[in-house]
């Protein structure tokens, strides 16, 4: 369970990104937070994966207070949570495989299960057969598989996407969609950050709606009715 | 374990696959480490160079042709006991003469002269050597006391005393010019691989937020970073190295026609092993310590 209790994050004394801000999500639900550029999407990511701070407020995820975690507890914590962003964040001088097994390797695991695990994952995000090429080497689309191929092989509590199709293109959009909710089906919670109408209105699952760094809108089976 | 074979690996790897990278911070490195080995030679020559002066200062002291041989013995021994003299060494009348006669016998004129003369016109001496150049003046005022008056001809200190301050002052400043050159470039050295090393981690500064983010720990992303620096300090030394055996063999003996006393070549080979390891402990400190420095930064924001 993922808990947002007023939050606010200001930037500096007059940028304030969010404004108290307070929801829950239960386990294996699938979220997706929407707004315009700037209301906020990113920051909500930022503070629930530990990279800032809240201003105010306290963040709970399942028996972690985030806000009061300290950057030695970072790693450990991390690891229960998958990300994908916009620009993919892989290792560039990494293969495909490497970028997956990583996610492994900082637990500390065995080559061997290792070598078990990563080829089946990369065969769900259809890269099977592009295990050894490098970041370079591969699409866009390409890219943000072998992202969510990392961000899902240590079978994480929560799944996390900011923006994961704002570089793709249509056909490269659903693939990725269809992704996170099989990753979803799995058992994993997915919350989805984007500004794309039309994924979240044939998603039809609970939608955050943020504007100027407030929850305006929190529905079950929303639709995205931003302007 | 399983996290320490990773790291050594992915030392390597990084290592590998940033190759021209890595190619241009070992060759700044070589750079440095030349430097330093120069230092090093650098020193070996100006205090070869220091004591071949040193070597040939001394004072001597004649004395008057009715001196009895006994008592200069009996000066030559009082002289030993002091603290200031290296040692001391008497030239009889009779060896004066003969080195004399050694030294110009090719000039007919020199030695017809001596053969006319009925008695040996040379004085005995004793030449003293101090233990340093900053020693003589406390000798040749022991000279000058009143009870060696009587049987001392001349002190060739006196004569001598403007060049040797003027020497005394040149070394000193040459040693002390010497020591500052040394932790100068030294330090230039370290800078400018340090900063290099900086850069190559700084164009990795996405890649450590993106381990960051996957959730590896701090010494699971230095680690490589450091074995890489490892690496540099390691190749670069032994590269540095293998250029200056070559050099070492041109150079060596234009400098001991410069200097005689001066076997740069001889040093070399006599303290080969030492010089090679100094060389990959100092290329490896610095490649660690960089890399330390250089990825806190990135670790800590």
């Amino acid at each position: 369970m993922i808990i947002f209790q007023n939050v606010s994050k200001n930037y500096n004394h007059n940028s304030v990104a969010l404004d108290k801000v307070s929801f829950k999500i239960q386990p294996n639900e699938f979220v997706t937070l929407v707004g315009r550029s700037g209301a906020g999407k990113s920051t909500v990511v930022k503070l629930l994966i530990g990279e800032e701070r809240p201003s105010k407020g306290q963040i709970f995820f399942g028996s972690y207070e985030v806000n009061k975690l300290k950057p030695s507890e970072l790693p450990e914590f991390r690891r229960h949570i998958g990300v994908i962003f916009q620009d993919f964040r892989l290792l560039t001088k990494k293969t495909a495989f490497e970028n997956v097994a990583f996610a492994l390797e900082v637990e500390g695991r065995l080559q061997k299960e290792i070598n078990e695990l990563v080829p089946p994952v990369l065969d769900m995000v259809g890269l099977k057969d592009k295990a050894f090429n490098f970041p370079a080497e591969l699409s866009g689309g390409e890219k943000q598989r072998v992202a969510i191929a990392r961000a899902m092989i240590n079978q994480p509590d929560v799944l996390i996407a900011d923006e994961p199709t704002g570089n793709l293109d249509p056909f490269n959009t659903w693939e990725v969609i269809k992704l996170l909710k099989k990753i979803n089906e799995l058992g994993s919670t997915v919350i989805l950050a984007t500004h794309d109408k039309e994924i979240v209105n044939t998603l039809g699952e609970r939608v955050i709606t943020l504007e100027d760094g407030k929850v305006i809108k929190d529905e079950a089976h929303g639709r995205f009715l931003i302007d | 374990m399983v996290t320490l074979f990773r790291i050594l690996k992915y030392g390597w790897q990084s290592f590998l696959r940033n190759g021209w990278l890595s190619v241009s911070t070992i060759g700044i490195m070589i750079l440095a480490l030349l430097v330093f080995e120069g230092l090093i030679l650098f020193n070996v020559m100006s205090k070869g160079a220091t004591q071949a002066i040193q070597e040939k200062v001394d004072i001597s002291v004649y004395f008057k042709s009715n001196v009895s041989e006994d008592t200069i013995l009996n000066l030559k021994k009082s002289l030993e006991g002091l603290d200031e003299v290296k040692y001391v060494e008497y030239v009889s009348k009779d060896q004066a003469l003969a080195d004399f006669k050694a030294r110009h016998a090719d000039e007919n004129t020199i030695t017809q002269t001596l053969e006319e003369l009925d008695a040996n016109p040379l004085l005995a001496s004793l030449n003293v050597k101090a233990k340093d150049l900053h020693r003589y003046d406390s000798i040749a005022s022991y000279l000058e006391k009143p009870d060696f008056s009587d049987s001392i001809e001349k002190i060739t200190y006196a004569q001598n005393q403007v060049v040797i301050d003027r020497l005394t002052a040149l070394i000193d400043n040459f040693q002390r010019g010497g020591f500052v050159l040394t932790i100068f470039l030294a330090f230039l050295a370290v800078m400018v691989t340090f900063n290099t090393i900086r850069l190559a981690i700084f164009s990795n500064r996405e890649q450590i937020g993106v381990m960051r983010l996957v959730g590896a720990s701090n010494n699971f992303i230095r680690g490589p970073y450091v074995i890489e620096g490892i690496l540099y300090g390691a190749i670069a030394a032994i590269v540095a190295f293998l250029i200056f055996i070559p050099l070492i063999g041109f150079i060596s003996p234009h400098v001991a026609n410069f200097i005689p006393e001066v076997d740069l070549g001889g040093y070399f080979n006599a303290h080969f092993v030492s010089l090679l390891l100094y060389q990959i402990l100092f290329g490896i400190v610095l490649g660690i310590v960089s890399s330390v420095v250089a990825t806190r930064h990135y670790l800590n924001a």
